[in-house]
This record gives C-alpha cells, structure tokens and sequence, in this order.
C-alpha cells in the first residue's frame, strides 16, 4: 500500500508481572484496513498485549509504534492516533447516548461540526439513530457495546484496539458488531482485537494465536488450518463415549475430541487410517453414521499444538 | 431411555412482569442422563425458565416438574435436587480450596459419614489432590472451574445446571470439562445448560433454541443445523468485498449476508440456482469472484437466522 508504515509494528514486546512472563517477546504488523486478531484464552497475554500498545503500560522491553510513532519516545503523538477500548468501556449510564459520545467527543478535542457529523454517521452505522436521548444504562447489552464503539471512534483514530468486545454479547448482536467493524475498514482503519473465542478467529484477515504469551501461529485463518500436522476424522455416532473407548487406541490417532454429533479424530493420516478406524467400529458393533476427513478447526490446531508443546517439556 | 420418567418435565410454562411476558408458553423435556442445551439471545427469558426450574421464582401459569418435585410446591425439595454452576463459579476467592470445598458441603447439607469420600471425589476429579490448602483465588481458570463443578454436585443432584460454564477457558481446559460433564452424564445425571456461545451448544445431546419467550426450535445440534433453518448457506470470496456486499444485501434472493474475514456467508433459498444467477451479476460489476459455493450452516448461522429478523423489528418499534 501507499502508506509509509504499517499502522502497529509491534518488535519483541516483553511485559512480566512479579516474575510471571505474559508476554514474551511479541512481534507482529497490522496494515491499514486490516482486522488484526489476538486469539487465546484467557490468560495468555492479549489485555496486556493491548494495553502495551495503548500506552497505558510500558513494555520491560521491546518497541511498538503507531502509524510511525513510537509509543514510549513520542506518547501524545502516539495516543493522537489510537483508540482503546477495555473490556468495561466507560460509559455513563446515567447520560444519555448523546451526551456519552459529546463527552468523550470534548476529552478528544474534536471540534462541535467535526463532532456532529461524525456522530450522525456513527449512528446510522450502528443502527441507532433514533436512541440519542435514552439513557446509556438502559441499553441493552449489544447496544452498550455500540455506543462504546462509537464513542471510541469519534476523532477518527487510525487504529482502534478492542479487548473482547464480543465477550458476554448474542450472536446476533455480535454479527452486528463485526458489520459496524468491517464498515469501519474502508476508512483505512486499522483493527486490533482480541478474543478468547477460537471461532472469532475466522472473521479478522490475519490473526495471531497466542498461548502463555508467545505467538504460536500468525497468518490468516485459511493458512492457519493448514499448519495442522495431520487430519481430522469426523465420525458421526449417537454414543461417541463408547466410540471413544474404541477408537482411542487405534495406532497414528493423536488425539480423541467428543463432539455432540459424534467424534473429532485428529489422526497423522486420514487415508492411511480411515480403514482401520471402520474395522474396529464393525468389530465393536458400534452404530455410527458417516465417517469422513473434515476442514479442521482453528481450535484443533490450537490444541494439537499446546499439547505437543507441553508434551515436549514434561516427556 | 423414552419409558423413563423424564428429569424435567415443562408444561406451558410462563412468567409474566407486569405487562411483559417474559416466558410465554414454553413445553419442553429433558431425559436422564442427557445433556440439554438452552440457547437464547440476551432477554430471550432463559434465565428467567432457570430461576423457576430452580425454585428461585414463582411461574406466573404452567407447571414445571424438577425430579419429580413440582417448583412452584415444593421449592425446597427441587433445590436439594439440584447442582447449579455459573460462568461466575460462585467460589470463595480468599478460601482455601479445602474451605471451598467444605462450605459448599455445609451449605448441601451433604451427611458427616460420606463427606471425607466426596471431599476425596473432587480433589480427584479437579485434579486439585495436594493442593488442598492452596488460595482459590491463585487457581488457573481451568482448575477453578473443575473445582465450582465438584461443589456444584457434592450433594450428589441428579440434575446439574450449568450457566455459560466454559466462557473464556482455553481450549484443552474446557475439552477436560466437557469430558467430565459426559461422565457425569453417563451416571445419570441430567445436565441443563444455558449459554449463548455456540462451540459450548454443540457439546449438548440436544438443544432447544429460545426467542422473546418462546421456543423457535429444538432438536439435536446436527438436525438443528440441517432443518431449522429454509435456505442454504453459501461462501463468498471476492474482490472488492464491500462492493460485493451492497450489491448483494439489497438482492431479494439473498436472505442474509455477513462478513468472515476475507468472505462473505450468504443465505439464499437455493445454493446452486443463486450462485448461477449472481456469479455473472458480481462480475458484470467489476468483482472478481475466486470462490463461490454451498457450505454447511453452523449453530450460529442457525441461532442468528432464527433470533435475529424479530429482534431488528422489536428495535423499530420504539
């Protein structure tokens, strides 16, 4: 692209607490118009991850910028240009939506006709243009997450970080939530967002899986599938406890998953063990419906890879 | 398994606040030993069914029957019939887990003569043997959520109810849990379990999904994603994606459009006649198509197809 820098160049971020490592030596870039994933469970270093490129904690050490700026040389030129949105945004609940985004509009310094151009656009975006004078605390929960949203975005940041903004929301209010964010991308925007869940994943362009503060994969989510090392099995049963028994010990099955529908075999080969896995199903006189390769998950690569990760530490 | 009395058993179930029905006529059953699903949007009136199943609130009309105990008679027997874990765990932070652990029993009432073999049975299966005078509050997210489960059914419930149970636990933590859950399952115990995350639904026997008070559908999570939902589900990779998405969300073949990453997912009534007809649309505006096909629905493709149409018109009333 045209643009000089990448909108977040984050170089070895380190952060420990009390001689916890949470984020070990972090490096990736985020491009202008991208959605930027951090991918993991709790635990594993996305909020402070977030709030290092926030300028809200200083790295021990590592660097990151922002559209050029670096964050611990040039912090006001940095923030000029981010948005930050923790998991509790801020909002007042005893204001109404309007008077919310004015707040936050006069902390950002945006100027009244800049304000209420932007907050008319906003609003239509988010779908809630006729909820300016209701109460903040009486928004339902997809509603608040909108209007933290919004208000995050009225100086037209270059970068807007998210820390779970799906967490606690319904489906249907989350895919709402993603429309409003992708909207946002023709505007050059860049994304950072993390969340815990692994099916969230598929939604941002590039995502980076994180486990006890390291990266362990970062590409986009179709590359990712395939760094599985194997294949995945799905068989379908109505007594997968049963079928597990069976199957578990079936030589080149590295690992058994229960799925309401049956079973999720992560097998070295699909063609090589397909057969053997169908003659102990015969042999067992197990019922089971198909039995066949299927797209693995981003979860089962997470999981292949933790447990061989931690295999290799305690053999 | 059908000639079993069933766990829970409700009959046209409703609650009303005011004006506001918030449980509006709901029949469902659940078996022993099955893990039961209860999907609903925020204020679909799935906490409330809970707290009337748990005896914490009084039906307005209707009758729900928990291991036989009617809830709305003998609350205190239903609630001595029960287990109850939520996303929050409800644990002492400042306890140790042996003082959790305890509490817990007190508050069950569970008998002095076999409360040292339960104590062992949930050391056991949190994995927590030798750390029993650790702070609960220092315990990683996975051990104190095995360890809110062991609380949940010191007393032995025959019906368990879980609340979100696994949000934010990582993946290998929460394939443990869901193992233990299926144990338990496998002893008989019934599982009811309430969450709006769809990875936790598709762990259940079988679901029912709930919408502005009522059940919209039920089934297992493989029928729910093959027949709940009229149309097909199609995948979308093109260039420029936004282009593509206005062009097609005022399409009145397209029943639903959203973005995944570098993808479109549409919703149309027939895949293969849909992709015929727009293939040739999307290119004559310039789009360049590299993917374009059906692929399987998922829980939530049939959760957000099911709740989401009413919900938008719910808004444009007020």
């Amino acid at each position: 692209m045209a643009e000089p820098h990448p909108a977040i160049d984050a170089i070895e971020l380190t952060k420990s607490f009390s001689g916890v490592l949470a984020v070990d030596r972090l490096s990736f870039q985020a491009a202008a118009g991208e959605v930027f994933g951090l991918v993991g469970p709790d635990g594993s270093g996305k909020t402070t991850t977030l709030r290092m490129l926030a300028g809200v904690l200083p790295p021990d050490s590592g660097f990151a910028s922002v559209a050029g700026c670096d964050i611990a040389q040039d912090p006001e030129g940095a923030k000029a240009h981010i948005s930050y949105m923790p998991q509790r945004f801020g909002l007042y609940e005893d204001l109404t939506v309007d008077e919310n985004i004015r707040f936050y509009a006069d902390i950002f310094g945006v100027s009244r006709m800049e304000r209420d151009q932007r907050a008319r656009q906003l609003l239509q975006a988010a779908d809630m243009s006729p909820f300016g004078n209701r109460l903040a605390g009486k928004l339902s929960g997809g509603m608040k997450q909108k209007l933290g949203l919004i208000c995050a975005l009225i100086h037209r940041p270059s970068v807007i970080l998210l820390d779970e903004p799906t967490n606690g929301v319904d489906p249907v209010s989350r895919r709402e939530f993603w429309r409003i964010l992708y909207s946002l991308l023709a505007e050059g925007i860049a994304i950072v967002m993390s969340t815990a869940y692994l099916d969230e994943a598929e939604r941002c362009h590039r995502v980076a899986l994180l486990h006890q503060g390291h990266i362990l994969f970062c590409d986009a989510p179709s590359n990712l599938k395939t760094k599985l090392r194997g294949a995945v099995v799905a068989v379908i049963s109505n007594e997968p406890r049963r079928l597990r028994e069976v199957l578990a010990t079936v030589e080149g099955v590295l690992n058994v998953v229960l799925v309401a529908s049956g079973l999720h075999l992560i097998v070295d080969s699909a063609e090589l063990r397909i057969p053997e896995l169908r003659a102990r199903i015969t042999d067992a006189n197990v019922p089971v419906g198909s039995i066949e390769q299927v797209a693995p998950t981003i979860e089962d690569l997470f999981v292949a890879t933790v447990q061989r990760d931690s295999n290799r530490r305690h053999p | 398994m059908n000639h079993e009395i069933p766990s829970v058993v409700v009959r046209d179930l409703v609650k009303q606040f005011g004006n506001f029905v918030a449980v509006d006529h709901i029949s469902f059953e659940a078996h022993r030993g099955e893990i039961f699903g209860f999907l609903g949007p925020n204020g679909s009136g799935k906490s409330t069914t809970i707290r009337m199943l748990c005896g914490l609130l009084r039906p307005t009309a209707g009758h729900a029957l928990v291991a036989g105990y009617d809830v709305a008679r003998d609350r205190e027997t239903v609630r001595q019939s029960i287990g109850y874990m939520s996303q929050k765990f409800s644990l002492y932070n400042d306890l140790t887990v042996i003082e959790n652990i305890r509490f817990f029993a007190g508050m069950y009432e569970v008998s002095s003569a076999i409360l040292q073999q339960r104590i062992g049975w949930v050391l056991n299966m949190a994995g927590l043997s030798g750390r029993e005078l650790a702070l609960t509050g220092t315990l990683a997210v996975g051990w104190k959520q095995r360890l809110a489960l062991g609380c949940a059914v010191l007393h032995r419930p025959p019906i368990l109810f879980l609340d979100e149970p696994t949000s934010g636990v990582d993946p290998i933590s929460r394939r443990h849990f869901w193992d233990l859950i299926h144990q338990l399952a496998d002893e008989g115990v019934t599982v009811f379990v309430t969450t709006h995350y769809m990875d936790e639904a598709e762990y259940c026997d079988r679901l029912v999904m709930i919408h502005q008070g009522k059940i919209v559908a039920s089934g297992s999570p493989l029928e729910l994603k093959q027949h709940a939902v009229e149309g097909e589900l199609l995948l979308l990779e093109c260039e420029p994606l936004g282009l593509a998405l206005d062009l097609l969300h005022t399409d009145p073949d397209v029943l639903d459009a959203a973005v995944f990453g570098n993808a479109l997912h549409l919703v149309v009534p027939q895949a293969m006649a849909a992709v015929a007809r727009l293939r040739p649309c999307l290119t004559a505006h310039g789009i360049t198509v590299t993917k374009f096909g059906p692929i399987p629905m998922s829980l939530e493709d049939v959760f957000v197809a099911l709740t989401g149409k009413r919900v938008k018109s719910a808004n444009q009333e007020v």
